[in-house]
């Protein structure tokens, strides 16, 4: 085999990688409009609210201090600093009196560097299960039974709000994430698999935090699917998808429903959130994500959970291969702004609803 | 699956033909009248319902039936009138908090989840005898587990009763009508309802699904004691299983009684039957 087919296995798993993280975006599209009819123009923001909550509890930045800041004239912007060292200390003397030092040290160790990070993990996903709650009690409850368009026009003002809330809370400044994972090059993937090619290869060149990112995108969505199949709650939540009716007559509350189903689409938005915003970091254009989103609803149907996973998998295969075996060759390259949105063009015209979608049959 | 409750005993229960004791009243319409706008659906409608009974609703197109089963199951709230139900006057609820309190009914134009198996839907039914909390299921150990097994045998029992055995992995979209209704009805059965409506249990079928729907229905009743409230249009069909006809025209009630005396009240006659069948 020759580097050549060597590189474009690369780009392949590049391809795979980053069809991975839109099909995570994807997923919450689906989950909302499944079980409301609801097309959430708001899950790219939500994903940008989560990132900026967790980057500012993370760095202990103070809630609208801008704000504050700008009214009382006073200057302060974070609950003090940091102090990693600190944390360390205490916690191995706390431990040492358990178990010797050389272990108490490695956990204290552990703990100081990602346990701000693991707590500021699941308060922002406290955060997100108090916005689904707010969003269910402010706006979906006064709009039951209204047309669809009404409800999409609601959840477009709700982007709106929630990225000026959410630069209002925590500033509009471009902020790091930084989860503890390291970006670029996998060093050990890299040398593993440098002897495929021969004299030119020099190995797999797949990116760290890609590589995590998938890992948690495929248990995320186990976890989903195992949650649906075989819980008594995602038996509802799969029952109300089917029918409201038949779901209100035996027994299951709506509104209950609809809190779970926005808490896990923000909760799905957090991970897509931390990850792209470890990427690239956490600023407005993390928001436009969801664009990458709608060619994958386009391709894997609006109403399918498998369909949001391979639909996403193929924009991003599609996407890199295109660029690698057309694109750059011969069209002069940057194909892969638009390749994902013309692929959806065509298959609004020739399949409408996408691979796995659920066919529209109008009744006469 | 006993569907006794605690029922305030009236003393004017009886016997019906075939022996069966009937009990107490489970629900009581008190002058219920339901508008829509201008347009009066139901007009000062009174019966009761007692347990173990089959009670039907009859009436031509448009006599406001199923509206009076919307009324009941809380997918409609009357304008005027009270709803008794066990002993307690039922306040304005939500259709799913009445479910909850033990009254399950099926669908004219089957409502099933369509995307889910006979088994699942069936299952969709116990949802509110489940009480695991939402971290136990996330984790699927302790209360939900057990709980799980222990709601999937009374699935097991419903889906043996009405012989769907073999459709039991099945999604529900793929099935023929008559077996779509008979999962229906199953849904229904297995939340164990203190009261049971039909609506239309047999619009659309066959004879032969006829028979086998109306043999199920008399089971039902005879088997778990349930009560069961229907609306029906095929009239020989309503007179073979019913205990108590209401017969209902233009949402106002013209009759109320056992089938042999529904049947030969002239005003009933007159306004749904015109001229004899036979």
């Amino acid at each position: 085999m020759s580097a050549d087919f060597w590189f474009g296995v690369e780009v392949f798993l590049n391809g795979l990688m980053a069809g991975v993280m839109y099909s995570l975006v994807a997923l919450g599209f689906v989950l909302i409009f499944k079980a409301s009819g609801i097309f959430n123009y708001a899950q790219g923001v939500m994903a940008l609210f989560a990132a900026q909550t967790l980057v500012g509890l993370q760095t202990g930045l103070i809630p609208f201090s801008h704000l504050i800041n700008a009214i009382f004239g006073t200057e302060f912007h974070h609950f003090g600093q940091a102090a990693p060292d600190w944390w360390i200390e205490t916690y191995s003397r706390g431990l040492s009196v358990l178990l010797p030092e050389s272990i108490s040290l490695s956990i204290a160790g552990f703990l100081g560097f990602y346990g701000p990070t693991i707590l500021a993990i699941i308060f922002a996903a406290l955060v997100m299960l108090f916005f689904a709650i707010l969003v269910e009690k402010l706006v979906l409850k006064h709009l039951v039974n209204q047309e669809p368009i009404i409800l999409f026009m609601a959840t477009i003002g709700l982007a709106f709000f929630m990225e000026g809330f959410g630069e209002l809370m925590w500033g509009s400044d471009v902020k790091t994430l930084d989860i503890g994972i390291e970006q670029g090059g996998n060093v050990w993937f890299e040398e593993k698999t440098s002897f495929l090619g021969g004299e030119d290869f020099y190995g797999f060149y797949l990116d760290t935090l890609d590589i995590y990112a998938t890992f948690i995108a495929v248990a995320l969505v186990l976890a989903l699917v195992l949650f649906s199949q075989y819980t008594k709650t995602g038996r509802a939540l799969r029952a109300v998808a089917d029918d409201h009716q038949a779901a209100l007559s035996v027994g299951i509350s709506l509104r209950t429903i609809w809190v779970i189903v926005w808490t896990i689409a923000g909760f799905v938005a957090l991970v897509a959130g931390m990850m792209w915003g470890a990427k690239s970091g956490v600023q407005f254009s993390l928001s436009l994500i969801a664009l990458k989103a709608l060619p994958v609803l386009m391709l894997g149907g609006f109403t399918s959970i498998p369909g949001a996973i391979i639909g996403g998998l193929i924009i991003g295969v599609g996407e890199k291969m295109f660029e690698f075996l057309i694109g750059a060759p011969y069209l002069g390259g940057a194909t892969e702004n638009w390749f994902a949105y013309m692929l959806a063009l065509l298959f609004l015209v020739f399949r409408p609803q996408g691979l796995f979608g659920e066919k529209i049959i109008e009744r006469v | 699956m006993d569907g006794s409750s605690p029922i305030t005993a009236e003393p004017d229960s009886y016997t019906t033909e075939d022996g069966r004791k009937i009990g107490g009243v489970v629900m009581e319409m008190k002058n219920i009248t339901l508008r829509f706008g201008g347009v009066t659906a139901i007009k000062d409608i009174s019966f009761d319902i007692r347990e173990g009974e089959v009670r039907a609703i009859i009436g031509p197109n448009g006599a406001g039936k199923s509206s009076m089963l919307n009324v009941i199951n809380g997918f409609y709230h009357p304008q005027e009138g009270e709803i008794w139900y066990l002993g307690k006057k039922r306040g304005p609820m939500k259709p799913y908090e009445i479910a909850r309190q033990g009254i399950a009914r099926t669908f004219q134009n089957i409502a099933l989840f369509r995307g889910m198996t006979t088994l699942d839907n069936i299952m969709t039914g116990r949802l509110t005898k489940m009480k695991s909390g939402i971290f136990s299921q996330a984790i699927w150990k302790g209360r939900a587990e057990a709980e799980e097994i222990e709601q999937r045998e009374k699935a097991e029992r419903v889906i043996d009763f009405l012989e769907i055995q073999h459709i039991r992995k099945a999604p529900v979209g793929s099935l023929p009508y008559g077996l779509q209704k008979r999962v229906e009805l199953g849904r229904a059965l297995v939340a164990e309802p203190s009261l049971l409506l039909l609506d239309e249990p047999m619009a659309g079928m066959n004879v032969e699904e006829k028979e086998d729907m109306s043999r199920f229905i008399l089971d039902v009743n005879e088997e778990f004691g349930t009560t069961i409230a229907l609306i029906e249009h095929d009239m020989g069909v309503v007179m073979d299983i019913s205990d108590r006809v209401v017969v209902m025209d233009y949402g106002a009630k013209i009759g109320d009684g056992t089938p042999s005396e529904v049947r030969n009240n002239q005003k009933v006659i007159d306004a749904y039957l015109g001229v004899s069948h036979d």
